[in-house]
């Protein structure tokens, strides 16, 4: 076999594979650093977090479905100043690869104000700007959800930090491209795409919901299909680079992401039934890419048309 | 973490909706008393966190009760299946500390979470579990006995067909005090109520059941006690932070932090 190319280029960061695991579905990274090489991973999106540390949502807030689940976590995390001061710095410590903080907010000011501070950290590569969160009652998807207000919120990020700025989009809506090309006009320099969906279980038992605040954001393989649409959707009307995300679970599904136009693939709830799936996919992808006659994955970025 | 493959060597109904099931793995095992293993069942998406009531040598003794279409599914697995499970790979408290020289033999399992602290138990323990709660109280009063301490079991269940452990338990030489809701077999009643009969004499307690059981247990025993919380749990490895919990001492993933508490931590 010949020697595979498993590295991208998301904007000029060179990564060494497009495997990320996705907000909230890894921890800060240092929870997982006794179970794997970290440096396996081309990149690690953070938490999503806020200006202010997070309890989140009370509990349960995990409900399992059918190729699938929903989380209502509500944002539990321990504010931009333990991420900028201790979080960050101490992954850095054991890792090389690009550190995206995930940013959360409740106004536009607070995304300002949280990604001036991320910005300000150096061991921060990409800001992620979550205006997609499902499980907070204000804030949170009310951006995503509408061109203006995400346009906004991209605006005022991009006035504070040089960084390169992705903006997290909900799948929870009628035009993704409409809102996609609204980030992109605003000066985002790339969409992170999809986050959950808004989903609801009962327990016909006890005639109440699962999940304690009723409603969550629902993920996993069965939301594949739809992710992948909505990336091609994005990646072929916009000129800006398409983190893919949504249900993603093996190798197979990053080549499918990135043949519809994905430079880097996050990887969610799959890792929380398999805490060892990103190094697996990253370990499957050679011998995959040899078997389709694939020599770098660079190039088949948004092949399909 | 770590994920291995057990072979079922035998998994047995002991009570009414409650299983015994025994897993043998191809590593030590080195698990200790209050921890978990986190189970994947072929077509359930998440995995199902069972708190082990024994330590074989290369295997784990667990309890477990049909309460959903997944363990509805385990009980139906025959011996010889095979199934994976998520185990730690490092020890947090020492009491196991990995053996330099045995580099070459594969690496110990450990189990998930924090573990009841049998070290903190000056002479006597009691021992309280509500329904299954029992499971990992039999690993403890192991573990309690082989330190030259003493202990008393004091088991809650409804009614008699659910009682679990209670042989096993005194089969260890531990004295067992049952209450049950319908008075069935021995105290009518709550353990409290138990408790209040058999007026064991105990430095430190250990507790296992339902929240309203532990709560009522907390309030009424003056002694210092650790608790085993239970929650929904996503990774069952602390980094989705779907099982937290607020805590005197701030949030606390139960999977990761617990399911262990000291009965101050627990906000009730």
């Amino acid at each position: 076999m010949v020697n595979k190319d498993l590295s991208v280029s998301l904007c000029g960061i060179r990564l060494a594979n497009p495997v990320i695991p996705a907000s909230g579905t890894f921890g800060f990274g240092l929870e997982l650093a006794d179970s794997f090489d970290l440096n396996l991973l081309g990149g690690i999106s953070l938490k999503g977090t806020t200006r202010e540390a997070r309890f989140g949502n009370p509990t349960p807030r995990i409900a399992e479905c059918t190729a699938g689940m929903i989380n209502s976590v509500g944002l539990q995390n321990p504010g931009i100043d333990a991420l900028v001061a201790d979080k960050a710095p101490a992954l850095r410590k054991i890792y090389r690869g690009a550190i995206i903080a995930n940013i959360s907010g409740f106004s536009v000011e607070e995304y300002a104000y949280n990604c001036a501070k991320a910005d300000a950290c150096p061991d921060i590569d990409i800001l992620e700007v979550n205006v997609s969160c499902p499980n907070v009652h204000a804030g949170g998807m009310a951006f995503g959800t509408d061109p203006d207000s995400a346009a906004a919120v991209t605006k005022a990020v991009k006035a504070v930090t040089r960084k390169p700025v992705f903006i997290k989009l909900s799948p929870n809506v009628t035009d993704i491209v409409a809102i996609a090309r609204a980030c992109e006009d605003a000066g985002a320099d790339g969409i992170t795409l999809i986050n959950t969906l808004l989903g609801m279980r009962i327990d016909i038992k006890r005639r109440q919901p699962v999940i304690a605040n009723k409603m969550g954001g629902f993920s996993g393989p069965a939301v594949f299909p739809l992710a992948l649409r909505m990336v091609y959707q994005v990646a072929h009307s916009c000129s800006i680079p398409v983190m893919g995300c949504g249900g993603v679970r093996r190798a197979e599904d990053v080549i499918e992401m990135m043949m519809a136009g994905a430079t880097a693939v996050q990887v969610g709830a799959e890792n929380l039934r398999n805490p060892l799936a990103c190094p697996e996919i990253v370990a499957a992808l050679p011998a995959l890419m040899d078997s389709l006659g694939i020599n770098s994955l660079q190039e088949i970025i948004g092949i399909v048309q | 973490m770590q994920k291995r493959l057990f072979q079922i060597e035998s998994n047995d109904a002991v009570a009414r909706d409650t299983f015994r099931i025994v897993l043998r793995g191809d590593a030590p095992v080195a698990v200790r008393s209050g921890q978990f293993v986190d189970i994947a069942i072929p077509d359930y998406y998440l995995r199902r966190p069972i708190s082990v009531s024994d330590a074989l040598p290369d295997g784990v003794v667990l309890y477990y009760k049909v309460v959903g279409e997944g363990t509805r599914a385990m009980s139906t697995m025959s011996p010889g299946t095979v199934l994976e499970l998520l185990c730690s790979s490092s020890y947090d408290r020492g009491a196991f500390p990995p053996d330099p020289l045995r580099r070459s033999a594969p690496s110990p399992l450990f189990g998930l979470g924090s573990g009841f602290h049998p070290e903190r138990c000056q002479h006597d323990a009691l021992l309280i579990g509500g329904g299954l709660g029992a499971a990992p109280l039999y690993l403890l009063a192991k573990e309690l006995l082989a330190a030259g301490k003493r202990a008393t079991a004091v088991l809650g269940f409804n009614k008699a067909d659910e009682i679990c452990l209670a042989d096993e338990l005194k089969a260890l030489g531990v004295p067992v005090h049952i209450a049950t809701m319908d008075g069935s077999v021995g105290v009518k009643g709550f353990v409290t109520d138990a408790i209040a009969a058999a007026k064991p004499a105990f430095d430190r307690f250990y507790t296992c059941g339902p929240l309203p059981m532990m709560k009522a247990v907390c309030k009424t025993l003056d002694a210092p006690g650790e608790v085993s919380l239970e929650e929904r749990m996503g990774c069952g490895a602390g980094f989705c932070y779907g099982c937290t919990v607020q805590t005197a001492g701030g949030p606390r993933r139960v999977c990761a932090d617990g399911p262990v508490f000291d009965k101050e931590e627990v906000l009730w």
